[in-house]
């Protein structure tokens, strides 16, 4: 990996803190990237257990049933990336918290699947949170074409990816290809953005 | 004029919370940047829109 991507970048990533919020089908996608590509710390959050219909889109097998997102991504993420620094939080996410579990990162993962909870983690990190990087995402349902999944930045330290219509619903349901087509372009402008490389 | 995702709208004076009532954008799942920086959500009624502004609205939708 060292030789590949060069020393220098290795360092940057390794060195690097990021918070996923969600360990869902954006979440545990976005995790297991960083986590292959060789960032130092993750910091995850969720306070679901793993349910049957997560199969089809979230990085979790049959086994890991019942159990908590945060332990069974623990386990996958170990034997992918056995040194990583892992901290978890088992918790749901509020108003109250999201400061307090989010002041270590560098870079910080929207990776809900309800929409008012995005808009919420979204507008305390901007407003409480400016030095931070937010990489948020929206729109990903259906079997629309993938090329339609873009990353934009929105403002400085913001960035947004997804189609940004495709919402979820009886008619459009979630599909793995597209969900980690958004998740990949999530962890991959993290890795960018860590290695100062910024959208213009 | 008020430039709303790149639109140009005649609704200079108008209060933010005011457009976006007569909108379909739901306050709770949406996020306000005006002239690059974030509008806090308790400031939404507060915020007079004035001439020039340059206002980008991103909306969230469920699924992930």
């Amino acid at each position: 990996m060292e030789e590949r991507q060069g020393v220098k970048l290795q360092e940057k990533f390794a060195s690097a803190v990021a918070a996923v919020c969600g360990l869902g089908g954006l979440g545990s996608n976005i995790a297991l990237s960083l986590a292959r590509a060789g960032i130092g710390k993750l910091i995850l959050i969720d306070f679901d257990q793993v349910d049957v219909s997560n199969l089809h889109r979230q990085q979790y097998k049959a086994s890991q049933v019942g159990a908590y997102k945060t332990e069974a991504l623990t386990a996958c993420l170990k034997e992918i990336a056995p040194y990583i620094e892992l901290e978890t939080h088992t918790v749901r996410m509020t108003e109250a918290n999201t400061v307090a579990l989010l002041k270590d990162a560098d870079v910080i993962c929207e990776a809900f699947d309800n929409a008012e909870c995005k808009a919420m983690l979204v507008n305390i990190v901007l407003e409480q949170m400016p030095s931070k990087y937010l990489v948020a995402a929206s729109g990903m349902a259906g079997i629309d074409s993938a090329n339609l999944i873009q990353t934009r930045k929105v403002m400085e330290r913001f960035y947004l990816c997804g189609d940004e219509v495709s919402e979820v619903s009886e008619a459009e349901s979630l599909l793995s290809s597209r969900v980690m087509l958004c998740a990949a372009h999530q962890a991959h402008i993290v890795l960018r953005i860590l290695a100062g490389e910024f959208e213009s | 004029m008020v430039k709303i995702n790149g639109k140009e709208l005649d609704i200079t004076g108008k209060t933010l919370a005011d457009y976006l009532a007569a909108t379909d954008y739901d306050p709770k799942r949406i996020a306000v940047e005006r002239n690059g920086e974030i509008v806090p959500r308790n400031q939404y009624s507060k915020t007079v829109l004035a001439d020039g502004d340059r206002i980008e609205i991103v909306s969230f939708v469920g699924g992930g």
